[in-house]
């Protein structure tokens, strides 16, 4: 009823006087406000981003391309000669190489188990502040910390670990001589400090899943596990990216646990675990003091970043709008189903599910029995945000 | 409209503009002000009795504690002595070369460096005030001057401490062994004044014979000692040009003389020095004997707390042997550069460095300071009561001088540590080793 009358009156009101001839020097302040002032409001970081970033990148560029030594300072200009000899060296070829399994061995399971850990916060525990604090827990401790503490559970004689292994009858690992057992190692470290962190952030975006979708779900006969591939991972999407990049970022720089992971800091005797950034260290601090160099090292690593940064953004993207979907059923041929399956329901008046398309195998013959919840589910629907999850429990 | 607002915004934005350049500028002629009265101040050398404030910085410890310090604002009213420690002699350096990098901005009026850093900072002894001082002749032993002593002639730091090595040993594990225990026993066992790597690998031989345990910590620790007593040994002395390490039989020779001894003889625990599992070493009876230059006596007893036993034998193979030892440099770039020395000057004169050794087993590097009195009747509680004041100065003694390093020493010296410890810690083959530091020697050279 009342939903016609004001709107109209209000039209006709804002027409007749339209902009004056002449505005008022407070009219133009309002109006500059407005086109100028969210600029402003942003500004400051902008500022500071170009101040603290914008330059230093830009200045690392013009030093990559002179002759730079750390205490002499600029010297010749040699354009990309410093590019071509980081390039020639095997050392850095070694230290990408060291960089991009340690990042595996890290960044992976850490977003997964960091999707898993916040799916299990997302539920009504008790005490559920103190779960959610006590993972942020590694991530207060300081990186230098974790890793002296590290370094004595993966010492190769006396090491923790290793004498763990021996009562079981396990041969020692040598940690500080095998390669890949030293990037699992300085992976857990990394692990131990940012899942409880990335977690958070994957909390954070869970709790503000609507929870009708998983009442929906479970009206609809989806079960646990259905539940968090078909609603939660898709409705935290946009997150999943963020924290898939943001870890790639910080995959690729790691360097606090594998300047802690040894005596002399600089990859072991065979540069086994030699990331990229310390490699960077070397060649400007180390023996080389090369500042040019290091700054062709870094722009290097920064083009890497940027190009696996990219393919993980396409590759999260492509999983998490996938979803449960079988990413081979192309678009054009769920339609058609779904088209079909409606023409099959109008013909014969049965209701047909429109089952989702990725489900080949129909519902799984496992899935938890929904009957037992709905009951409890509908005199509930009051407040939606509380007692599904009760329920669940 | 746009036309209207067009200029008068220009106008205001070359009106912000002069005002930022003019505040700038003001800004930058006050800074100007300040800094002037300073630097003049200290070029005058004027000590008189402006209220100054001098930065000392310092890493591990140096023994300069506060009553000491305070003991030099009495002697000069007007100065004030700050004492900046870096936990670690890594922490300092960098902070220092990013600091020199940077145009001297933020560096203490004296800054402590190692013995390590000298190649490095010689080639720009610009940075550093020239210490030269006639008054100061023969404070040092003349080994530690020539060190930080530029081809032209200019001192850039004075001496603090050197490191004479003897050998530390644990007592109760020779015993144990039914081998020479004694201070004096294992002096001579080792081979006295004699001593030679072969001695010192062929006593280590009968302990290893008898009790399967190693006889020293670390193959690349024990090279340290080695190679430092070869007088340029990765380049030529005369010109400072590298040599080729493919071909450097000097080098080689003490690298499969270490080898041998550690790999094929089993005499090295296999641990690298400063990790974890050296440090837990100590804990675990792992080795018997190390080099022991003096301040080594600081981290044994850290490390090896509620172990007893050990002990320091006045003998080192291949004669003597300094390893690292400091100085302390005035940049440059201070404001009180004159006043800076002056203090420098008393920080390292004998009195104050007998004072530091005793505080922190620094070993002085100044004549008097080693024949006095403290020194020579100092002895360390830890080490069993020995008479580590009279050990490191008779084997300060027997250094002969120090060894040429130059600007390329420690890239490539670092290769060949590299070497040792793939066989020492991770049983490598020795001669594949020695190969790929051949080739990443090549690529470190500058």
């Amino acid at each position: 009823m009342a939903i016609l009358s004001p709107t109209k009156p209000a039209h006709a009101r804002g027409e007749p006087d339209r902009p004056p001839r002449r505005l008022g020097l407070s009219q133009r302040l309002g109006r500059l406000d407005v086109k100028v002032s969210p600029y402003l409001y942003i500004s400051p970081f902008f500022l500071l981003f170009a101040v603290v970033g914008l330059f230093p990148l830009v200045y690392t560029a013009v030093v990559s391309l002179y002759d730079w030594n750390l205490l002499g300072g600029q010297g010749d200009f040699v354009g990309m000669a410093n590019y071509v000899a980081v390039l020639q060296q095997p050392l850095f070829w070694k230290s990408v190489a060291n960089t991009f399994s340690i990042f595996l061995f890290s960044s992976v399971p850490q977003v997964i188990m960091a999707i898993a850990i916040a799916a299990i916060l997302d539920q009504n525990l008790r005490a559920a502040t103190f779960w959610r604090m006590g993972v942020l827990v590694p991530f207060v401790v300081a990186p230098v910390a974790i890793s002296m503490i590290f370094g004595r559970l993966y010492a190769d004689q006396y090491g923790f670990i290793n004498e763990l292994l021996g009562l079981v009858g396990v041969d020692p690992v040598a940690w500080h001589g095998d390669r890949l057992a030293s990037h699992f190692a300085i992976s857990t470290m990394v692990n131990y400090r940012w899942t409880g962190y990335n977690t958070l952030i994957f909390l954070a975006a869970m709790q503000a899943v609507p929870r009708e979708l998983y009442e929906a779900a479970v009206i609809d006969g989806a079960g646990r596990i259905r539940q968090f591939f078909s609603v939660t991972v898709p409705q935290i999407r946009a997150t999943v990216i963020f924290v898939v990049i943001t870890s790639t970022v910080g995959g690729m720089q790691i360097f606090d646990e594998v300047r802690m992971y040894d005596a002399r800091g600089l990859g072991g005797p065979d540069r086994d675990w030699m990331t990229t950034v310390v490699y960077l260290y070397d060649v400007a601090w180390g023996n080389q003091k090369s500042f040019g160099k290091a700054a062709a090292v870094a722009w290097l690593l920064f083009i890497i970043i940027v190009i696996v940064g990219m393919a993980n953004f396409i590759m999260t993207q492509r999983i998490a709008t996938g979803g449960t979907r079988g990413p081979k059923v192309s678009r054009r041929h769920t339609k058609a189903l779904l088209a079909e399956a409606r023409a099959g329901a109008a013909r014969s008046g049965t209701p047909t599910p429109s089952a989702p398309p990725g489900a080949n195998a129909g519902p799984p013959p496992g899935s938890p029995p929904p009957p037992p919840s709905i009951p409890s589910v509908q005199p509930s629907t009051g407040s939606p945000n509380q007692n599904p999850g009760e329920d669940v429990r | 409209m746009l036309s209207s607002t067009r200029p008068r915004r220009s106008r205001r934005v070359a009106a912000a503009t002069a005002g930022i350049a003019s505040l700038a500028l003001v800004l930058g002629a006050c800074s100007g002000d300040t800094d002037e009265p300073g630097t003049a101040d200290g070029d005058d050398g004027e000590s008189s009795d402006e209220e100054i404030t001098l930065t000392v910085a310092t890493f591990n410890n140096f023994g300069y504690t506060d009553e000491l310090l305070a003991q030099y604002t009495e002697e000069h009213p007007n100065v004030t002595v700050k004492h900046v420690t870096a936990a670690e002699s890594g922490d300092a350096r960098t902070n220092l070369t990013t600091k020199l990098a940077a145009g001297g901005e933020g560096l203490a009026d004296i800054e402590a460096i190692e013995v390590d850093w000298l190649p490095e900072l010689m080639q720009y002894p610009d940075l550093f005030t020239d210490l030269t001082n006639a008054e100061l002749d023969g404070r040092w032993v003349d080994w530690k001057v020539q060190q930080a002593t530029t081809p032209d002639g200019k001192l850039i730091g004075y001496g603090t401490d050197i490191g004479p090595e003897a050998i530390c040993y644990r007592s109760d594990l020779l015993e144990a062994a039914g081998l020479p225990s004694e201070r004096e026993e294992v002096a001579e066992w080792i081979g006295g004044e004699n001593a030679t790597w072969d001695t010192y690998f062929e006593a280590g031989q009968e302990y290893v014979d008898e009790t399967g345990n190693a006889w020293f910590d670390s193959a690349q620790a024990t090279f340290q000692g080695m190679v430092n007593q070869l007088d340029g040994a990765y380049e030529d002395p005369a010109t400072g040009e590298p040599k080729d390490l493919a071909s450097n039989t000097e080098v080689k020779d003490l690298y499969d003389q270490v080898i041998a001894a550690s790999a094929d003889e089993n005499l090295s625990a296999g641990l690298e020095q400063w990790g974890d599992d050296w440090t837990a070493g100590f804990q675990n009876d792992a080795f018997a004997t190390m080099l022991c230059p003096a301040w080594m006596t600081g981290p044994i007893e850290q490390n090896a707390g509620n172990v007893e036993g050990w002990d320091i034998a006045d003998v080192f193979p291949g004669g003597g042997g300094n390893w690292g030892g400091s100085f302390l440099t005035v940049p440059a770039s201070g404001a009180h550069t004159e006043a800076a020395t002056e203090l420098a000057a008393w920080l390292t004169s004998p009195d104050v460095q007998t004072q530091a050794f005793e505080e922190a087993g620094t070993f002085p590097s100044q004549i008097e300071a080693q024949e006095s009195e403290a020194v020579q009747t100092f002895t360390n509680e830890f080490m069993n009561e020995a008479p580590a004041g009279a050990i490191f100065s008779t084997r300060a003694q027997a250094i002969d001088g120090a060894p040429f390093k130059g600007k390329n020493y420690f890239a490539i010296h670092a290769e060949v540590q590299n070497a040792i410890n793939r066989v020492d810690l991770n049983d490598e083959e020795p001669e594949a080793s020695w190969e790929t530091a051949v080739t990443d020697a090549q690529n470190v050279i500058q």
